[in-house]
């Protein structure tokens, strides 16, 4: 039989290790994300303006195409809350090491 | 002889009426080109955006520039931004209220300071601004393009006769001259509107 206050010690690690990795990975996801897609400095867009040129009259004119880009929110709250992940990590206490006699 | 020559010059001087006869313009495209772009460079959130709902006629005779008069309307529910939500904002009761405000009007009054150069005349033009209910008499520098013969050519249809106008202009507004919430959140939308036209009316001949 498994003592229980071992096996919560055994766990309490691996859920920090664990919120820390998924805190990284969403760290990466959206800055890799927001970067992908432009590094957008403004708000983020689900209309993009295009520039075209009409031939005859030289009129420059813009279309706007459906498409999502992320903005300056969509990487707060990413970082924000990959930010919150590590803090709810550092919740979980470290195993504590017995003093060697 | 001398009956031959007064023939001729009759003919010539009718000929010449008509060719000096102004031309009405109608400035709703069919290409979809024309569009009012508008800027509001605020200090947290820079908008631009675009009208593209944009008719009217402009009437012009291309042997005297300074008669031009008009009319270009934009429909207020085209205006568009890069984002969805925004775009509603500004289209909202609390900004523009688009159903009770439906068009935006500049009407055409008189030209000032004609300078006409090849097919390029440019002017000061004075109208009447309509921006959500409230008309006031602005004065705008403009340039007017005239492409005697280009109608067909931008069709792609050159069987098509017909002449265009194109008008570029650009100037500046108030918000708050036109009641579109003065003085408030000026940190987002700024105070002061900037238009750019560049629009393009074609004259069709049968």
């Amino acid at each position: 039989m498994s003592n229980p206050a071992s096996t919560t010690t055994a766990k309490a690690p691996a859920a920090r290790l664990a919120l820390r990795l998924a805190a990284l990975a969403l760290l990466l996801a959206t800055v890799g994300f927001w970067a992908a897609k432009g590094a957008h400095t403004g708000w983020s867009q689900n209309q993009v303006p295009v520039k075209q040129t009409d031939e005859i009259t030289g009129i420059e004119f813009v279309t706007y195409e459906k498409r999502f880009v992320p903005g300056v929110e969509f990487l707060g709250a990413g970082t924000g809350l990959a930010g919150a992940l590590f803090v709810i990590s550092l919740l979980f206490k470290r195993k504590s090491t017995q003093p060697s006699s | 002889m001398k009956k031959s020559v007064i023939v001729s010059l009759l003919s010539l001087a009718t000929a010449a009426v008509l060719t000096a006869a102004p031309q009405s313009f109608d400035f709703k495209d069919p290409k979809g080109v024309n569009a009012i772009q508008f800027h509001l460079d605020s200090v947290l959130e820079p908008i631009s955006g675009t009208a593209g709902g944009v008719t009217g006629t402009v009437s012009f005779d291309a042997a005297n520039p300074a008669a031009t008069t008009g009319k270009i309307v934009v429909a207020t529910a085209s205006l568009t931004v890069s984002n969805a939500m925004m775009t509603d904002h500004l289209r909202g009761e609390n900004w523009l209220n688009a159903p009770a405000n439906p068009e935006i009007v500049f009407e055409l009054v008189s030209l000032a300071d004609v300078k006409t150069t090849g097919n390029d005349t440019t002017a000061t033009a004075t109208g009447k601004f309509t921006l959500k209910g409230v008309t006031k008499e602005i004065s705008v520098p403009v340039k007017l393009t005239y492409l005697a013969g280009a109608y067909g050519k931008r069709l792609n249809k050159p069987e098509l006769g017909g002449d265009l106008l194109v008008i570029r202009g650009e100037f500046t507004i108030a918000r708050a001259d036109y009641g579109v919430q003065p003085g408030k959140n000026e940190d987002k939308v700024n105070p002061e509107i900037k238009l750019s036209l560049a629009i393009v009316g074609g004259a069709p001949k049968a």
